[in-house]
């Protein structure tokens, strides 16, 4: 067994091999950026190297500086995690020889796999069924453009290199196809280093679905079940779980025993990942195979025991397989929810900042549940426009998926995160959508289901009643600790926090506390049938765990000028309490509209300006392209929403803006 | 008896209807409250007590003596907020407008009287049109009287401005000799002159909101300490104010029963200056992460960001907190700063309200609109300030702490006393850089050598310990662990008794 091992990563990924290596007993070295200098997987590596500035290319993913990292600090075997190195066959073959083990699949695996388009042929050659497609190499526009022709619209450009949802587009017609591909070629060469691309048949409403699959040296190869991954955004997933609840357990045979001869076929000997895509009626494809550890790993985990950094490494170790297919049983079901940096008010763009907040909600097994959250990050730490938006790994299991999805729920409640926009009420909107506790998912699902993009949730009439009891508590607890206030004319009574009217947006609820409102409150909303609430909370801290009527509530408060808001299952509310006298002369003031904003293009998230591609004067149609933003490896176009004529120009290619900075003014 | 107690009520009846119901609706159409309406919202329910409900104005020009309003166009008394006693005024737009006469200032003065007298926070709000001007001379008198209970009230008990309507002429100068103005947004302006005299004076076309809106005077004049989206907003804003505030100079500090612990570390702060000394980061994480629950009440928020001001609690005990922000222009102290942060020191000195500085200031903006607008006299002001404080001090250096900047936070020699630095902490007379090129001019040319000199100054002088081998630092302490040193410095100095040479008043560079 190795002594000594590289972690070729950073973030979530080079936490999680860390603790699996510590748990091996091996000891651990990470690399950083000066992005990273003070990132947790820095900190928990037993050694460190530096190697560059925050930018991949002259960082994670140069693979001499890795291997001197190696030579300086004697380690024996480098784990490339995901992204990054790890799937780039030129980087095991130099470790090789240097004498370096490559803690993954052989280069020849990761060349015929790793590129979807040899992958393909590969998989034709070992009778996978696969998607129609071009598989040689595109040369211009205009040659993507008649391939496109010939599979039929709507088609897919992705990156031959590329992982998860880079450099990938959709294309419906020829017009699409120039731009998708120019495009797509432009962030393959700068998220990948390789600019080529390829076209296929893109499947409507297809469900994502892949096969977990472990191999060893000595020819042997298990599948370990599937993981569905249709929940989507921009074909970046969102939520995984596993197993699938669309799969039987012949089509679960089927793609496991297609997914095992893939991987012999190519002598594959690690964890791997046959991805395919399954239509209405269980006829399923061969997408890609990853030659490497998946993100959503944790889910497999979840349901199968298998540590499948522990088996990668005893693998790439020399050590043979220890399960045999009829050792991999199914038990229960787990939930992967990723959280991203970016707004879900904001069409899901990046953001960037310091966690002034970062909370996650308690490991372990509690009862029927557990809860695993895998994290790169704590409080305090940057989320820097150099890498990926994802900031966390929250899985939880149970025995079944109902009870997966409610633990999820719970979770998602608790999980404070504070000081940039993050996904968790999108997350927490998704796990009480109807279809989706159904099961009746696509790859299309939330584009469907959130065409305009995603709107906190409306509380429906017993909600409001619960949210209003729960600001009615909070304020009751203020009310009465100002009574502690020193230099009072007369003490504080019982009577002086009594009633109140909570508004909640713009409906006016009324509550009265009947009773001492010790320890637990007895608190009616409109008159009706008084709710006992209770809770330890007390002013200033960010969560409310509670019971109200019964029901176990955790919500998250965050204080506004005279009023909080309150986020719990995908709702914000603000809620402003306020004595009934006062609430009767609050409804006389005026509603303020918001600024008007039209007049000018925002930057709508922080980022680095690529192009502007508009002069001072110039009419513009809507649609058209007024600006490329890039943030976080992603190029954003803003296009003009409306016809226009650009007055002014206040930005320039090269400039790092601020959220809401004016690129520039409209006539 | 009944009678006359019936016709009680009913001259009540009459008096609290102000300028009567058309006007009131034309009040609320504006968007803005009665002045009762203001006072029911500001003053702890039930706990208003009306003086000179039946005053009515003097004047007998101009057909005045036929009109006549009980109260005479503001609401004057007493209540509580949160069961503290406070004095207030309200103008009153449905009564003259609100104008000023001879009555309607003694109604004022008289409160204010009972205010200084009886040591407790005073109140005026505004929604006015001026003097009346009817009266003349009477109401310029009047206006004066009121000025000079203002003056003397200064420094003795709490005066808050709140404008909520129009505040122009004579009517601007008694808020502006208070300690707190308020506005409300796109309801509320103040200014000298308004834009009919100033289009006649300059020929300049200007609105009243231009002129002096909240937002003109939150951002540019400096005039306001802060601005809300309507009245209900502001009152609500000004109770929560007046709960940090001692009744008066000689009063104890208000406390309240604090629900977090003073003991628990916060590591997220070790994490908060970032490793590139340039690189900016928002300082209001550590003071909102060093008050009690998270709550600070910011006065002057718009205006000057480089620094930030403002009042919070540490174990339920107010504390003014003062603090550079590296956000903004990279904390540098200028003119504006300077000033703001002066004036803030000195209210917390005058209420014995102690002082929590955080320091991260690459020193004073160079430049000639600096040095023509009179930086050394408004830098002087801040420095005054905090030389002259006598109440507990305590400070904090986070990053950097140059050259005459260093002095004036709030620093050892200024009596500092508590003086902390974290080990990020640079103290130095200026940063490595020029200071190289001013001690090794002879080797500018020379890249290599530079590069050297600059790595030993960094090596010697950018850290906190060739200050705190000088004792200029008290202590260097880890930053997750900065409230729990605040708080325990600022109980050690509970008992802190320390007094200036008796002086008629100083004479601070104005």
């Amino acid at each position: 067994m190795f002594k000594k091992i590289l972690i070729a990563n950073r973030g979530e990924i080079a936490c999680r091999v860390i603790k699996t290596a510590r748990k091996m007993g091996i000891a651990t070295v990470a690399v950083y950026s000066d992005a990273d200098r003070d990132a947790v997987h820095v900190e928990m590596a037993d050694e460190a190297v530096h190697i560059g500035p925050p930018p991949a290319a002259q960082s994670y993913l140069v693979a001499e500086k890795i291997i001197e990292a190696c030579k300086a600090t004697g380690a024996e075997a480098v784990h490339p995690g995901y992204g990054f190195l790890s799937e780039r066959a030129s980087f095991c073959e130099a470790l090789e020889k240097e004498g370096i083990v490559f803690i993954g699949p052989k280069p020849r695996a990761i060349e015929a796999m790793g590129d979807k388009i040899e992958s393909k042929k590969f998989a034709n050659a070992a009778k996978v069924s696969t998607v129609p497609g071009f598989l040689g190499v595109i040369e211009d526009a205009a040659h993507a453009e008649k391939i496109a022709a010939e599979i039929g619209y709507p088609v897919m450009i992705k990156a031959s290199a590329g992982g998860g949802g880079k450099g990938m587009r959709i294309a419906w017609d020829a017009s699409e196809v120039r731009d998708g591909f120019e495009r797509a070629r432009s962030e393959a060469k700068s998220s990948f280093g390789d600019d080529r691309v390829f076209i296929e048949k893109f499947v409507v409403d297809p469900r994502h679905i892949e096969i977990q699959v472990l191999g060893d040296a000595f020819g042997n190869v298990v599948y370990l079940g599937e993981r569905e991954c249709s929940i989507q955004r921009r074909n970046q997933k969102v939520v995984e779980e596993a197993p699938s609840p669309f799969l039987d357990e012949n089509t679960r045979r089927a793609m496991g025993e297609q997914a095992v001869a893939l991987a012999k076929a190519v002598d594959y000997q690690s964890a791997g990942t046959v991805e395919f895509i399954v239509d209405k009626d269980r006829n399923f494809y061969f997408l890609e195979m990853n030659t490497r550890l998946q993100v959503e790993h944790p889910v497999t985990e979840l349901i199968t025991g298998v540590d499948l950094i522990e088996q990668m490494i005893l693998i790439a170790a020399g050590e043979k397989l220890a399960i045999e297919q009829k050792d991999v049983k199914l038990n229960g079901w787990a939930v992967e929810s990723r959280l991203y940096a970016e707004d879900p008010y904001r069409n899901f763009l990046p953001s960037i900042g310091r966690l002034t907040r970062y909370r996650p909600p308690e490991e372990g097994r509690f009862g029927d549940i557990v809860v695993r959250n895998d994290t790169g990050v704590t409080e305090g730490s940057e989320i820097s426009m150099f890498y990926d938006p994802m900031i966390a790994k929250l899985c939880t299991w149970a025995p079944t998926r109902e009870q997966a999805i409610e633990a999820m729920s719970n979770a998602l409640d608790g999980f404070v995160v504070d000081g940039i926009q993050h996904n968790m009420p999108f997350l927490s909107a998704l796990m009480r959508h109807r279809r989706w506790r159904e099961g009746r998912l696509s790859t299309g699902f939330i584009a469907e289901e959130y065409p305009d993009g995603f709107h906190p949730v409306e509380p429906d009439a017993d909600e409001r009643t619960m949210l209003a009891a729960v600001a009615a508590f909070v304020e009751l607890r203020r009310c009465r600790r100002l009574g502690s206030l020193s230099g009072r004319l007369r003490p504080a009574t019982a009577e002086d926090c009594r009633e109140w009217v909570v508004r909640l947006g713009d409906a006016y609820l009324a509550a009265s506390i009947t009773g001492e409102g010790e320890p637990n409150a007895e608190i009616a909303i409109d008159g009706r049938k008084p709710l006992s609430v209770a809770s330890e909370w007390l002013p200033g801290e960010p969560v409310w765990r509670g019971t109200v009527g019964g029901r176990t509530v955790e919500a998250q408060l965050r204080p506004r000028l005279n009023a909080i808001n309150i986020a719990w299952r995908g709702m914000s509310v603000d809620a402003f309490v306020m004595e009934p006298h006062v609430a009767k002369l609050e409804r006389l003031m005026p509603k303020k509209a918001a600024a008007d904003t039209s007049k000018f293009l925002l930057c709508p998230m922080p980022g680095l300006v690529v192009s502007v591609g508009v002069a001072a004067g110039q009419e513009v149609k809507a649609g058209e392209t007024l600006a490329v933003v890039e943030a976080m490896k992603m190029e954003n176009v803003l296009r003009a929403e409306r016809d226009l004529t650009v007055a002014k120009i206040l930005a320039k290619p090269g400039d790092s803006l601020a959220v809401d900075a004016v690129i520039m003014e409209f006539a | 008896m009944k009678d006359v107690l019936k016709e009680l009520e009913r001259r009540r009846e009459i008096a609290r209807m102000g300028g009567g119901k058309a006007r009131i609706d034309a009040q609320h159409a504006r968007g803005k409250l009665t002045a009762r309406e203001r006072i029911d919202i500001f003053l702890d329910e039930g706990s208003f007590e009306e003086f000179d409900m039946f005053v009515e104005h003097r004047s007998t020009d101009f057909g005045m003596e036929k009109q006549k309003i009980a109260g005479d166009g503001v609401v004057t008394g007493w209540g509580t907020v949160n069961g503290r006693t406070v004095f207030l005024f309200a103008k009153d737009f449905t009564v003259f407008g609100g104008s000023l006469s001879e009555a309607h200032a003694e109604k004022i003065q008289k409160v204010q009287d009972m205010a200084l007298r009886n040591r407790a926070p005073i109140i005026g709000i505004y929604d006015a049109g001026g003097a009346r001007i009817q009266e003349g001379v009477a109401a310029l008198g009047g206006y004066a009287e009121v000025f000079q209970r203002n003056v003397l009230a200064s420094g003795v008990i709490p005066q808050i401005s709140v404008i909520m309507g129009p505040c122009a002429g004579g009517d601007v100068y008694s808020p502006a000799m208070t300690d707190f103005i308020f506005m409300v947004r796109d309801t509320s302006y103040m200014f000298v002159t308004g834009p009919d005299v100033v289009k006649t004076v300059t020929n300049e076309t200007v609105t009243a909101e231009q002129l002096g809106g909240a937002s003109v005077h939150t951002t540019k004049s400096s005039i306001a300490d802060g601005a809300y989206d309507n009245d209900v907003e502001a009152l609500l804003q000004m109770r929560r104010l007046v709960d940090f505030l001692p009744a008066s100079n000689t009063a104890e500090i208000p406390e309240i029963a604090c629900a977090q612990s003073t003991s628990d570390t916060n590591l997220s702060l070790d994490r908060l200056v970032p490793d590139n000394a340039n690189k900016p980061y928002d300082i209001r994480e550590l003071i909102l992460k060093t008050c009690d629950e998270g709550d600070f009440f910011e006065i002057q928020q718009s205006f000057a960001k480089n620094i930030v001001t403002g009042f919070g609690r540490v174990e339920g005990r107010t504390v003014g907190f003062v603090a550079n922000q590296p956000m903004v222009l990279a904390g540098v102290l200028d003119s504006d700063a300077s000033r703001k942060a002066a004036r803030f020191v000195r209210f917390c000195d005058c209420f014995n309200i102690p002082l929590v500085t955080f320091v991260d200031v690459p020193g004073f903006l160079p430049g000639t609109s600096q040095e023509y607008g009179g930086l050394i006299k408004h830098g002087a002001k801040l420095l005054f300030a905090y030389a002259e404080a006598t109440v507990p001090k305590v400070t904090v250096i986070t990053r950097k702490a140059f050259g005459g900047a260093y002095d004036v936070m709030a620093s050892k020699h200024l009596r500092g006393d508590v003086n902390y630095a974290w080990p990020t902490a640079q103290i130095a007379v200026m940063g490595a850089k020029g200071a190289v090129e001013i001690i090794y001019r002879k080797d500018i040319g020379d890249a290599e050598k530079i590069a050297a000199h600059t790595k030993a100054y960094e090596d010697r002088f950018l850290s906190p310990f060739v200050a705190a081998e000088r004792g200029y630092v008290d202590e260097v302490i880890m930053p997750h662990s900065t409230r729990r040193r605040v708080a325990r410095a600022l109980k050690m100095l509970r008992n802190k008794d320390l007094q200036n040479p008796w002086k008629k008043h100083d004479n601070i560079p104005l």
